[in-house]
């Protein structure tokens, strides 16, 4: 461990970046494209995670750790089976009105843990179809397919009927009861998804949808620091996986004078801040050893057990200021921010592989640990194994660190520049609106 | 049927006696009624207590009627027994905790629930006597008990004595809403009407609704020793707040070991052996769980019935009570309406602010608008949630540019010596200027801190004052000067950016020396 710690940066990012990828390879199953949610045994495949992987093949043959036609093969395989999967919404079925289901079986392909239909877990899904379809732009055979195939499941997903008849979408739906009652509320990693939805030449939704959402928004100066609050730093990450949101602002971030980087590098600061303080006296918590985000945590729910002192909470999306907060950090949370604060984020990898190189299995930064639960004996307890989201967001904030690549193929994205302006974004690198266009 | 379990009624005991003596006493004998009054008021609960004594103090002759208990809900079934209650469940969550404030928790820690209930009705008997009926007659109110019904746009008739008024208010109130559960009328259930006539604790409690009714008394049979099932239909608490504060609520029902259900309904009720077995759903999950007590609080409903508010010309709907104008005067220009019966914020200091806004209005040719009223609110959960003016989604939505200072609790230094540390301020301000449209606190004393925001509001104070002010410290209070600090602070970053970078481009177009 202290030899990864000695490390230039460039080799520590290239080491760490790579370990990711390698869940991919790990947690796919070949015959259907289908990847893990976690490497946990039995774990189902999640939607999202798949959506990751397909972003991560195209790193990966730039980076020279797969061959063109492998990426090729391993990508057709999942857009063929989504092409193919059962589309009738039935409780068993993969998927409903061009959504799917967030969690799927390995190897049927079909609903599992009668979870809902989710919509953010789609887009994330439908975001690294596209970008593998502007990736392998060749004229083989199969690559043409693939793009082919690719337009097809965008096209098929039926964005207006997610509104339900709610102004915001909804976060889901289940064949048994119908929409789940609750929209977005406040700022959450759901740009990806509005943003599709927006582009999106077959179906989109109302323009005035996206404004429902922002309305919902809350701008607050936190530690001398402004910023649009979301407790989680995923929130503050996901929808920069592909999104380049450096200099580009919709009328929120125009009236802020900000913008969604900056904002998620105001994010870093509140988190050292936060850790900085500790309110709850948490082991290790400080300035250099943050990342409450989502991920897994040590879980002692005990229902019967009165007035606990503690609680922990397992799987969770844990965040700043309000919580929840267990003590529990995210290291992959972390590393995700290199792009929008990279000497801090460095700062703290080395600071926290340093001290709890217990966080890192396999070469892979785990989903969670918590250094106060395991005080007594000095080991601080460490999430099993490894969660697809985790790898897929490293693989994908390093890669836009190092070389801005996936930002760069999706700004070439047609859907995507459509979908932001369709959402009032201006400005950076989006090409200007023409007069006659009008949204 | 009774909206209720009825045969859970309060112990009749010395302190019952001193209050039904004070509020509704047997004997009582209606007076004679004068051949007209300039005002009458229908109600005697926050509203129409506080009308009736400025209408006194302004030397009108004023006749109250009254048909249950003078002091209405928070009196007799609200504020005042929850508040009490809330104390004492405060106090054993303490002790069973006391290890968190470096302090020994005593051995064997038993809830005497008796004890508990007996000091509850104690002091709500106590403060009966600042309502009582002595008290009003001496005043000179012509107090009088008994049915309401209205037969013309002047007269009323109280049992079988007809009233003539120049000018009436109307001040029912509310009662609990009950919902339609299949079974949950068989196998009885409480409401705030008749929990605090409990003698025993509850050991399983299903509470219906994750309003501020529910919340409060939800933790407070939690601190006090029942396994609490907390049910809302609802993804979080108390919808109206903001959603960190939901959020904050939440965890700390968590840490309490309440058991929580959010997005979930109650589809029906049965008695098997002696137990409520409950059936839940979840949207296509369904559980069953089994409890001694089921209390509901999901919502009040207006009292307009059975007052023959047709006779005088009132509008009124089943579901939002008695419609007024911004003055609080109903379809009938001689009759107003205030409190709960006509408002949407129903506590009972924006009862009785009406109530006299209607006594302005009615006898002054006032033009007071219930619009300027700046109402502040609390739940009295811990940590406790308070609120006064605009929500964010609100400004958002009426175009107002809004921003938000916020203070977390574990920044300020008595709230954390004194570990409560969990919570926050949040100041909003029109974003540009230092004029505060709302704000929100999460804290242990929510309740006490909102009033200072409250004045700042009324009074026209924004940040800028508010930063000024020395706060006694250490005070938990000063998180909202500290709001204001950081709001002078961004002031000055951006004026002196702003300066220096005038400053700089004058420096570079000027020509070379």
């Amino acid at each position: 461990m202290t030899q990864l710690t000695k490390l230039t940066d460039e080799a520590l990012l290239d080491q760490l970046q790579r370990a990711a990828f390698g869940y991919f390879l790990e947690a796919v199953n070949p015959l259907n494209g289908l990847v893990a949610d976690t490497s946990r045994e039995n774990a189902p495949v999640s939607i999202a995670v798949v959506g990751f992987a397909l972003s991560s093949y195209p790193v990966a043959v730039e980076r020279g750790w797969m061959e063109r036609s492998d990426a090729v093969q391993r990508t057709l395989a999942a857009l063929r089976f989504f092409r193919d999967s059962d589309q009738s919404g039935s409780p068993t079925a993969t998927g409903f009105m061009g959504f799917y289901y967030h969690f799927l079986d390995m190897h049927s392909g079909t609903r599992v843990w009668q979870s809902e239909l989710s919509m953010i877990d789609t887009a994330l899904l439908i975001a690294g179809v596209l970008a593998a379809a502007m990736y392998f732009s060749g004229d083989a055979p199969e690559e043409v397919e693939l793009r082919e195939l690719a337009d097809f499941l965008y096209l098929r997903v039926d964005w207006q009927w997610a509104q339900g008849d709610g102004g915001t979408i909804k976060q889901g739906w289940k064949p048994e009861s119908g929409f789940l009652h609750y929209g977005w509320e406040g700022y959450s990693e759901a740009i990806v998804l509005y943003v599709l939805a927006l582009g999106s030449p077959t179906h989109p939704i109302r323009g005035d949808c996206y404004a429902a959402w922002t309305a919902t928004y809350q701008w607050e100066n936190l530690y001398d620091h402004d910023y649009l609050y979301a407790g989680p730093l995923f929130v503050h990450q996901f929808s920069h996986a592909w999104i380049d949101l450096r200099g580009i602002r919709d009328s929120f971030m125009r009236e802020k004078s900000s913008d969604y980087f900056d904002n998620s590098r105001n994010a870093v600061y509140i988190q050292r801040r936060y850790t900085q303080l500790n309110p709850q006296e948490f082991v290790g918590y400080d300035e250099n050893c943050w990342g409450l985000s989502a991920g897994d945590g040590p879980n002692d729910e005990q229902p019967d057990v009165f007035n606990e002192k503690r609680r922990l909470f397992g799987y969770a999306a844990r965040g700043v200021p309000y919580g929840p907060d267990d003590g529990t950090l995210s290291p992959p949370a972390v590393l995700a921010s290199l792009p929008f604060a990279p000497e801090l984020v460095l700062e703290a990898m080395r600071n926290m592989l340093l001290r709890y190189p217990q966080m890192l299995t396999e070469g892979r930064l785990t989903g969670g640990f918590n250094a106060t639960v395991g005080a007594s004996d000095d080991q601080p307890w460490v999430s099993a194994g490894h969660y697809g989201l985790d790898q897929g967001i490293v693989v994908l904030m390093i890669e836009n660190h190092r070389s801005q690549f996936i930002w760069q193929l999706m700004s070439g994205c047609r859907y995507i520049s459509d979908g932001l302006q369709g959402a009032g974004f201006e400005g950076g690198w989006l090409p200007p609106r023409s007069s006659g266009e009008a949204n | 049927m009774q909206p209720f379990d009825a045969t859970l009624t309060t112990p009749q005991d010395a302190y019952e006696d001193k209050r039904l003596a004070d509020i509704h006493p047997q004997a009582w004998v209606n007076p004679k009624a004068a051949d007209s009054y300039p005002l009458i008021i229908v109600g005697a609960g926050s509203a129409g207590v506080a009308a009736a004594e400025l209408a006194i103090r302004l030397g009108v002759r004023v006749a109250m009627i009254e048909r249950h208990l003078i002091g209405g809900t928070c009196l007799n079934t609200g504020c005042v027994p929850s508040k009490a209650l809330i104390r004492t469940s405060r106090l054993y969550a303490e002790m069973r905790d006391a290890a968190r404030y470096g302090a020994k928790a005593p051995d064997n820690i038993e809830v005497d629930f008796a004890a508990v209930m007996d000091r509850v009705r104690r002091i709500r008997s106590h403060l009966s006597g600042g309502s009582s009926v002595r008290r009003l007659a001496a005043l000179g109110v012509d107090m009088f008990f008994g049915n309401v019904r209205f037969t013309g746009p002047d007269t009323l008739t109280v049992n079988d004595q007809t009233l003539r008024f120049d000018k009436a208010m109307v001040a029912t109130g509310t009662r609990p809403h009950v919902p339609t559960i299949p079974g949950l009328r068989e196998a009885g259930f409480m409401t705030n009407a008749n929990v605090f006539n409990l003698t025993e604790l509850p050991k399983r409690l299903l509470v219906i609704g994750g309003g501020p009714v529910g919340c409060e008394l939800a933790q407070a049979f939690r601190h006090l020793g029942s396994n609490v099932t907390i049910v809302q239909d609802k993804p979080l608490f108390l919808e109206r707040e903001e959603r960190d504060a939901a959020q904050l609520l939440s965890d700390a029902f968590a840490r309490d070991g309440l058991e929580v259900r959010l997005n979930t309904q109650v589809v029906g009720v049965r008695v098997e052996k002696g137990s409520k077995v409950v059936d839940l759903i979840s949207a296509d999950y369904r559980s069953t769980i089994e409890v001694d007590a089921i209390l509901t609080g999901v919502g009040r409903v207006p009292n307009v019935q059975g007052l023959d508010l047709e006779a005088a010309g009132i509008k009124y709907d089943a579901d939002n009570g008695i419609a007024v104008d911004d003055f609080l005067c109903t379809s009938n220009p001689r009759i107003y309406a205030a409190g709960d019966i006509c408002l949407e914020e129903q506590y009972t200091d924006t009862a009785a602010a009406s109530a006299r806004i209607v006594v302005h209005n009615a006898l002054l040719r006032g033009k007071k608008r219930l619009s300027k009223l700046v109402i502040p609110w609390c739940t009295y959960t811990d940590p406790e949630i308070s609120h006064v003016g605009m929500y964010v989604r609100e400004a958002n939505r009426k175009g107002i540019p809004i921003k938000t200072f916020t203070v977390p609790m574990h920044q300020i230094h008595r709230a954390v010596t004194d570990s409560e540390e969990v919570g926050f301020v949040k100041i909003h301000i029109r974003d540009g200027t230092d004029t505060i449209l709302g704000a929100t606190i999460v804290a242990r004393h929510a309740g006490e801190m909102i009033n200072e925001i409250t004045l700042a509001m009324v009074a026209g104070i924004g940040l800028r004052t508010l930063a000024e002010v020395i706060h006694a410290y250490p005070t938990q209070a000063e998180a909202i000067r500290e709001a204001a600090k950081a709001y002078v602070r961004s002031r000055v970053t951006t004026r002196l950016r702003a300066r220096l970078q005038r400053w700089l481009a004058r420096r570079s177009s000027a020509p070379p020396a």
